[in-house]
């Protein structure tokens, strides 16, 4: 690729490849995101490709970005039809070459298929779960290969760039992305454009932009996707950031465990550098600007910004009180700007469709789209984007298919360790930045964990304790000392070994915690535990004073029994217990010696006649 | 200079001072453990948190860091101060039971240990205030000693707990440190402090031990003067 | 041994002189050495202190801090089971127990045979997968008690009575 001299010489590329790309040309795509990794699509697309090789078919096989309907990988799409393939297994490439790709034919049982009304669903996007989103953001992954920058040209990738370097002002973009409202979507929520113009307005010299890339809460992977799949979106984003800014440097902050992650967004940079549009002066514009990775070490603390600029500074990631802010002195203390990921790949959108359009997406103070990662006991599992306001209830049910096994819905854990759960009264809020904090939790980054009646909410407190002990970074006392002895009394709880008093106990201890910590780590800390002790205070009775765990997921609390009545004597459980607690006579209904069961739940995972009670 | 309130009591201070110098300059009185005149500021300990009100907002905030600011209002003992001071002695008399200095501010504070909190055994008196590693780093140089891992396994001390091979013996890591928790054992001609063994040097004049020989040679590589006329001790000079 | 610490030392500059000895790099040079070695050698943080002139102290705080790096040398295979909320709801817990059952140790911990190093990992993205379990670096996926036996029996085949 040869450097783009200009916006002109930009926008002429970028024609001849779309004409190339011609969309009613047949393709196949394949998902390749790092969770159909792990279905093994890697294997399926080489099938793939082989297969149209031996019967010489003139198509192209595309790795892609995440399509996020994960739950149903692997995924392949039929271009130009748009046949959408789901859970497809080596053993049926042949037949989709054969059928699909020569001759047009479907296959129905690769197709997906609607749990309520039966129906076979032919088009992506009449699938229930991509129906109601709006993939803004999203919706070109499932398009480009992220390793090659001319898709992501062909598409019209960097248009934004050449508007915002030939067109606008550092400060008429700054105005724009104000006037658009742009809230951070780290979990934060800070308003980007405010951000900036404090920062461009600051003194110190060089400044800096930053792409928060270290995703920590657990159960969120919105930002690997962006990283993986559309790696240009952010790049770009960050470049007109930059340029607003006064900044000629910048870091990916990506954290260690997302290493496809890393390889995309070095590809995307190296591509980027060789076309021009990073390095000096890009499009001609006079405007010098260049991005460095930095891997994050594992450390969810690195999160925080401060901790994140200690990072990058070859030290250990503790944060600093932030009574001097990051946009005056930040990284190695100058002035920086620190956005996430999915923050900078909205800012293309803003500069080429303008303010007018994004601001009728969303909500008055929450504007745009947000994509969240739905997870946990849910039938479809996988990354929605839809526009902020959304109910809950609508995520959950029209997208997320509801809860597997016919169980029962209890809680929605939003916003990581920092976050809280909601109970099913509270389904039709509107999630946004600011509705959720009403209830005691937070948007947050978009993690969405729902629960089901089989989950612990106790338990579920106790977890996120010991996440926050384990990430603590231990300079403040009452996070490094405090969150350990909250978990400390948790586990007595889980263990039958509560106290009267404990939960007022907890409830002190939450304030001054969340008071005097440092950060925001051990600031927030607190969240889950007030939260689940707040709506599902019967459970924390029942462990405390009755010593039982309702859900019966904590072990000390709960007993594991054979029903005679559809115990066919197999043998299995017997067969897979550790302890030797299982045992029966041959055809005979089996028993579980209490005092030697150990809980560990290998005899109901192979157990085919659902004969094991919990109580 | 700058016009704030503490506790009521209208205070001026110069630009740049922290609230705690400013309180205690108009004696106010706010208890900290890991600040020290010698070393940068930390905020790790948390006992000096004041309330700070700006306008219509307000925020819990360690004195010790935060600078003073035109028109703030600052609550040094309020209830929701206080409850975090005493959250903070709470885990320090449960971490260190063996410390008279925390037993001793405990006390002071009316804070009484919180019995459903277990004493740990593991932790001797170190409250982790890292002014051993800032003395060490700061005004020492040579970083001898650090902090290694994370969250409730913090500690203190040489990498891989062995002899550090830059320790110069000088003990200035024990002088500072709050609590009495680093062992420093000087008798005759030895020292040991860190696990190793450091020889003591003889005054030229009186011949009596006064400074391991590693902190001499030290301070006469960084400073350039001879050794020989560094081997004086405070006394003679 | 004396050749093998030359090696450690040499392949350590190497790493040292691809970031321009830059201290703020110190990060990533540890990453690297810790991808070469699977932990990181003594020796390799010696050569790191002497080239680049970061005080022993702080490399050692860096190394224990972050959860990537082994100060002793991990086994033949990592398995790392992700502790991610997601996954815990589908029951990761009860898959963490069977591991260490099976495996006899305790996460963070090596096998003393050097074959296996069990570690948690506080989520890896990949939730729709959950429990999710990486082995060498390949992801596995709806992992249950069945599926620990069929994936690490036969990396177990052949070890010695640890």
């Amino acid at each position: 690729m040869k450097i783009i001299a200009d916006a002109k010489a930009l926008h002429q590329l970028q024609k001849e490849l779309k004409e190339k790309w011609d969309p009613q040309k047949p393709m196949v795509t394949i998902c390749a995101g790092t969770g159909c990794r792990g279905y093994g699509c890697v294997r399926v697309k080489e099938a793939l490709e082989t297969e149209i090789e031996k019967q010489k078919l003139n198509v192209g096989v595309r790795a892609t970005g995440c399509f996020g309907f994960c739950e149903k990988g692997p995924l392949v799409v039929i271009h130009p039809q748009k046949i959408f393939y789901q859970q497809v297994k080596l053993s049926d490439v042949p037949d989709i070459v054969t059928k699909t790709v020569a001759k047009g034919e479907i296959i129905e049982k690769l197709l997906y298929r609607d749990p309520i009304s039966g129906e076979r669903i032919l088009k992506e996007e009449d699938v229930p779960f991509y129906k109601k989103q709006k993939r803004l953001i999203f919706g070109s992954n499932g398009l480009i290969d992220p390793t090659r920058i001319e898709d992501y040209l062909a598409i019209g990738g960097y248009s934004a760039l050449a508007k915002a370097l030939s067109e606008m002002s550092p400060e008429g973009i700054i105005s724009e992305i104000k006037k658009a409202g742009l809230r951070g979507r780290g979990g934060g929520g800070f308003l980007a454009g405010a951000k900036w113009e404090s920062c461009r307005k600051a003194h110190g010299s060089p400044k800096y932009i930053i792409a928060n890339g270290d995703e920590g809460d657990p159960g969120a992977y919105m930002d690997r996707s962006l990283m993986e799949g559309n790696p240009h979106s952010v790049i770009e984003g960050m470049i007109i950031g930059a340029y607003a800014i006064g900044a000629n440097e910048g870091f990916i902050y990506v954290r260690n465990e997302y290493p496809l992650a890393v390889i995309h967004l070095t590809l995307a940079i190296a591509s980027a550098r060789e076309a021009g549009l990073l390095g000096k002066n890009i499009l001609g514009s006079g405007f010098s600007f260049d991005i460095s990775i930095s891997k994050g070490g594992g450390a969810f603390v690195c999160g925080e910004s401060s901790a994140l600029f200690a990072s990058i500074e070859g030290r250990a990631g503790e944060p600093r009180a932030k009574y001097i802010h990051a946009v005056e002195k930040g990284l190695w203390d100058k002035p920086t700007v620190l956005n996430n990921v999915e923050t900078w790949a909205n800012v293309p959108l803003i500069i080429n469709k303008g303010t007018d359009w994004y601001g009728s997406i969303g909500t008055e103070k929450s504007k745009g789209t947000k994509i969240f990662s739905l997870v946990g006991k849910i039938n479809n599992t996988g990354l929605v984007e839809v526009p902020m306001g959304m109910k809950l209830r609508e995520i959950i049910y029209d997208m997320g298919g509801g809860i597997p096994k016919g169980r029962k819905f209890k809680a929605v854990q939003t916003g990581g360790p920092s976050g809280g759960c909601i109970p099913e009264s509270m389904l039709d809020l509107p999630v946004d930045f600011d509705k959720l904090y009403e209830v005691g939790s937070m948007m947050g980054s978009g993690g969405m964990i729902v629960m089901d009646d089989r989950s612990c909410m106790v338990d579920v407190a106790k977890y996120f304790l010991a996440f926050l002990q384990d990430e603590s970074c231990g300079k403040c006392v009452p996070c490094r000392e405090g969150v350990r002895r909250m978990r400390d009394i948790l586990e007595d709880i889980c263990a039958g070994k509560g106290k009267e008093g404990d939960v007022e106990l907890l409830e002190t201890m939450s304030q001054a915690i969340s008071d005097g910590s440092l950060c925001a780590l051990g600031g927030s800390a607190p969240n889950p535990v007030l939260s689940t002790i707040k709506y599902f205070r019967q459970e924390y009775d029942a462990h405390i004073k009755k010593k039982h765990c309702p859900a019966g997921v904590c072990k000390a609390l709960i007993k594991y029994s054979i029903n005679p009545e559809k115990c066919t004597g197999c043998g299995m459980c017997v067969k897979v217990c550790p302890t030797a607690a299982a045992s029966g006579e041959k055809k005979k209904p089996h028993t579980i010696d209490n005092e030697t069961c150990i809980r560990c739940g290998a005899c109901i995972e192979s157990c085919k006649f659902d004969a094991i009670n919990v109580e | 200079m700058v016009n704030l309130i503490i506790n009521g009591k209208k205070i001026t201070a110069q630009e740049d001072t922290m609230i705690l110098e400013a309180a205690r300059a108009a004696g106010i009185d706010i208890p900290t453990l890991c600040a020290h005149e010698s070393v940068s500021r930390s905020g790790a300990c948390r006992l000096c948190v004041v309330e700070m009100r700006k306008g219509n907002r307000s925020k819990i905030v360690t004195s010790c860091l935060y600078p003073v600011e035109e028109g703030i209002v600052v609550e040094t003992k309020n209830e929701r101060v206080l409850n975090v001071r005493r959250l903070v002695l709470e885990l320090l008399l449960a971490r260190n039971p063996e410390s008279d200095v925390i037993a001793d501010l405990a006390k002071k504070l009316s804070v009484t240990p919180q019995p459903r909190f277990t004493m740990d055994t593991d932790k001797g008196k170190c409250i982790l205030c890292r002014s051993c590693v800032r003395v060490c780093e700061e005004v020492v140089g040579v970083s001898a000693i650090g902090l290694s891992r994370r969250g409730s396994q913090k500690t203190v001390g040489p990498p891989y707990n062995e002899e550090s091979a830059v320790c110069i013996g000088c003990g200035a890591c024990a002088f500072i440190c709050p609590t009495g928790h680093i062992e420093m054992e000087t008798t005759e001609d030895k020292r040991i402090i860190w696990g190793r063994t450091f020889k003591m040097k003889t005054c030229d004049v009186c011949g009596r031990y006064f400074a391991p020989e590693d902190q001499l040679k030290y301070i006469s590589k960084i400073t350039g003067v001879p050794l020989k006329e560094l081997a004086v001790c405070m006394d003679c000079h | 041994m004396k050749k093998a610490t030359t090696t450690i030392e040499a392949k350590t500059k190497e790493i040292i002189k691809k970031y321009s000895r830059d201290k703020s790099s110190v990060i990533a040079v540890l990453q690297d050495i810790q991808e070469q070695y699977n932990y990181l050698p003594k020796d390799a943080l010696r050569i790191v202190n002497e080239e680049m002139e970061i005080p022993a102290s702080r490399i050692y705080e860096v190394a224990t801090f972050y959860n990537s790096f082994s100060l002793t040398p991990r086994g033949e295979h990592v398995i790392k089971l992700c502790q991610g909320t997601a996954c815990h709801v589908r029951g990761a817990a009860a898959i963490l127990d069977k591991l260490e059952r099976t495996l006899g140790i305790n996460p963070g911990e090596t096998s003393s045979d050097q074959k296996f190093t069990l570690e948690t990992v506080n989520c890896v993205g990949a939730c729709a997968l959950g429990p999710v379990m990486v082995v060498d670096g390949e992801y596995h996926g709806q992992v249950n008690m069945a599926k620990v036996d069929k994936i690490i029996g036969p990396l177990k085949k052949g070890t010695q009575v640890s």
